[in-house]
């Protein structure tokens, strides 16, 4: 029994004839920061979505805590299938919809925050809490789990009095301030109790202040939930003092990974990436 | 506004209304016309509520409405039919052999489930609208917005079509439609019914199921990453939906003694949608209010436009039947424009909203009293 808990291997992931993740293999281990960064368009987040199931890798195989999730393994070799010849002659295994892994106790937030809108900030991590219950449908409506109910709206309370949103539990979440709709999408994942999550540019659109605060709050939910934490980020400060270990992407293909010293001093990803990020403006 | 106070104004409100509908039903001749429009009313308001929850507060465009209610309505009057005038309805080519018998058991039964025979009818029409409703569900569901409207829609015209056909003849009685249906007791009965129904569905909608369906409707994409079995619950919603669209249907055939097919034609679904709309996308009291209004405005108070007019010797042109929908359509024109979110928006009815509304009348400028 390893410590993994998250594992890729070989992900291909094709649209048409873009190839947008290309031959991706990682790990992640308990209790761990990872980091995926890369330039824009480097298919951070698409190996995002294969990991949650929503899509269905061309090719490879996602494992979470040592059972298979997702796995597509093509017949034909991969050359044919980049040519678009063997099409049809790869099928999809397995594959669980993104339900049924946020179950397995992988949650997420988006790239670009996708919330309840038009709910209130209490009801958006309220529904993050609806797939653990076991009433149905008639004993819900009929108040039959009323105790479930109540225990349900206790730890939902708890979790926003942990992450300082206790004040605006009744305001509807698309007229908070970013970040407290940042913090309160973390929130609603962490209310899905689970093992990993995963960050899509969490400091997206946040000052400089801000992102130190981040970098607090990143490591306070990670000792308080005994969470391991896989992100996405382009904030080269917060990925370097908050990740054990980063992953490198540049056109679908892994370029370096290593701790964030080793990445630091990788030729290949100051061309590719950090190169271009001194010239500029960041 | 404590608790309390509350629930006593509610209590005053229901013993209002029901005091309101024994009265309009011992002056029954005296008040036809409002009674009508009252019990037809309580009836789309069912199908109105039925729709919001699978539209309104699910987000599934769905446009079979009628389909479900022409399911309800022909399974309710099958079995409410006397069996003494079968012979009349049925006048064409007679009636299905097994039917026949199995009316015959029930009205042999005892005298209990004669009483009960109208709810058991209702509630059966519904579970076979339910069956049908999860028969489609499953391809159709699949759809987004403005396929689902269309594949729901061809689902209702099938079931019109398949009912009116002659090879239902013995069964639905064809293009002929059933009549001698017996209808309700009292509207307290019809009012009753519909308390029951709504009650039903505000319940699942603040269940933790009722949360589930509305994630669905504000982001599908978070609400999978949030658990949420999307094809269970769109499921689930269309099927509780269709299930009490068929009580409806089942309500509107005991309401009008006679049906064919051509009530459930596409315009009833429209119709219904127009209450949705009009009530607010996403308010079970808005559908309601909403279902009032507009049987009322359209039936009863526009009236007044079909009869020929005269000022003063000089008649009045326009004044001619069927000028009261071109009045109707004016006044939804306007509705829409100035209320664009519908009566009550996503809003529901409660006494702290009324009390602001009525303060406001009372002193409707805050300042006013600081300029003198």
């Amino acid at each position: 029994m390893s410590n993994q808990v998250l594992k890729l291997s070989d992900i291909t992931m094709q649209f048409g004839g873009v190839v947008a993740v290309d031959n991706l293999s990682l790990e992640v281990n308990q209790n761990e920061i990872v980091s995926l960064i890369g330039p824009n368009g480097a298919g951070k987040t698409t190996a995002f979505n294969v990991i949650t199931g929503v899509y269905a890798p061309t090719n490879g195989a996602v494992y979470v805590k040592d059972s298979m999730i997702t796995s597509n393994f093509p017949k034909g070799n991969m050359k044919k299938l980049y040519a678009g010849e063997s099409k049809g002659n790869y099928s999809t295994t397995m594959k669980k919809t993104p339900d049924q892994i946020t179950k397995l106790g992988v949650a997420r937030t988006f790239q670009n925050i996708r919330l309840f809108k038009e709910l209130t900030a209490f009801d958006n991590v309220l529904i993050a809490k609806h797939m653990r219950q076991k009433s149905n449908v008639f004993s819900a409506t009929l108040g039959i789990n009323y105790k479930e109910e109540q225990s349900m709206r206790e730890e939902t309370m708890k979790l926003l009095e942990i992450l300082g949103l206790t004040e605006v539990k009744d305001e509807v979440a698309s007229s908070l301030p970013y970040g407290q709709q940042r913090h309160l999408e973390i929130a609603r994942a962490l209310a899905t109790n689970p093992e990993l999550l995963l960050l899509d540019e969490p400091a997206a659109g946040m000052n400089p202040q801000e992102t130190d605060e981040l970098t607090a709050f990143i490591f306070d939910i990670r000792k308080k939930f005994n969470l391991t934490i896989f992100m996405i980020e382009h904030h080269m400060d917060l990925v370097m003092d908050i990740s054990d270990r980063i992953y490198v992407l540049d056109f679908g293909k892994l370029i370096a990974s290593g701790t964030p010293a080793e990445i630091q001093n990788n030729q290949r990803v100051i061309d590719a990436y950090l190169g271009v990020q001194e010239d500029g403006e960041e | 506004m404590t608790k309390s106070k509350k629930m006593i104004y509610t209590a005053i409100l229901g013993v209002l209304i029901l005091a309101l509908l024994i009265f309009l039903e011992a002056n029954k001749t005296q008040y036809g016309m409002a009674y009508t429009i009252l019990q037809k009313g309580i009836i789309l308001s069912v199908v109105a509520v039925s729709m919001n929850l699978v539209t309104g507060f699910t987000g599934l465009f769905s446009l079979g409405q009628a389909g479900f209610m022409a399911i309800g309505a022909y399974v309710t009057a099958i079995f409410l039919i006397p069996v003494e005038n079968i012979k009349d309805v049925y006048y064409i080519s007679g009636i299905a052999p097994g039917i026949l018998s199995f009316k015959n058991w029930l009205e042999a039964g005892p005298a209990f489930t004669q009483m009960l025979l109208p709810y058991i009818a209702l509630i059966i029409g519904g579970v076979v609208a339910a069956l049908f409703a999860a028969l489609i569900g499953y391809p159709v569901l699949r759809l987004k917005s403005d396929y689902l409207a269309i594949a729901t829609l061809g689902f209702s015209e099938i079931v019109r079509a398949i009912i009116s056909s002659p090879q239902m003849d013995t069964i639905t009685n064809g293009s002929y439609g059933l009549k001698k249906i017996p209808g309700f007791v009292s509207i307290v009965e019809t009012f009753g019914i519909m308390v029951v129904c709504v009650l039903l569905m505000v319940l699942l909608l603040r269940s933790t199921y009722g949360r589930a369906f509305r994630a669905i409707r504000e982001d599908e994409v978070a609400a999978e990453a949030m658990g949420i079995n999307l094809a269970k619950h769109k499921q689930m919603s269309f099927i509780i939906g269709s299930f009490f669209s068929a009580v409806s249907g089942g309500m509107l055939a005991m309401f009008m003694r006679s049906i064919d097919s051509r009530t459930f034609s596409v315009s009833l679904t429209y119709d219904i949608l127009l209450i949705v709309v009009i009530g607010g996308i996403g308010s079970v009291t808005g559908s309601v209010i909403a279902a009032l209004l507009v049987t009322a405005s359209k039936e009863w108070w526009l009236r007044f436009f079909d009869n020929p007019l005269a000022i003063g010797g000089v008649q009045i042109p326009f004044f001619r039947t069927g000028f009261r929908m071109v009045i109707f359509s004016i006044i939804l024109l306007v509705v829409v424009l100035f209320y664009q979110k519908g009566i009550m928006g996503k809003n529901e009815f409660s006494w702290e909203r009324l009390e602001k509304r009525f303060k406001k009348l009372i002193s409707p400028k805050k300042g006013g009293a600081k300029n003198v």
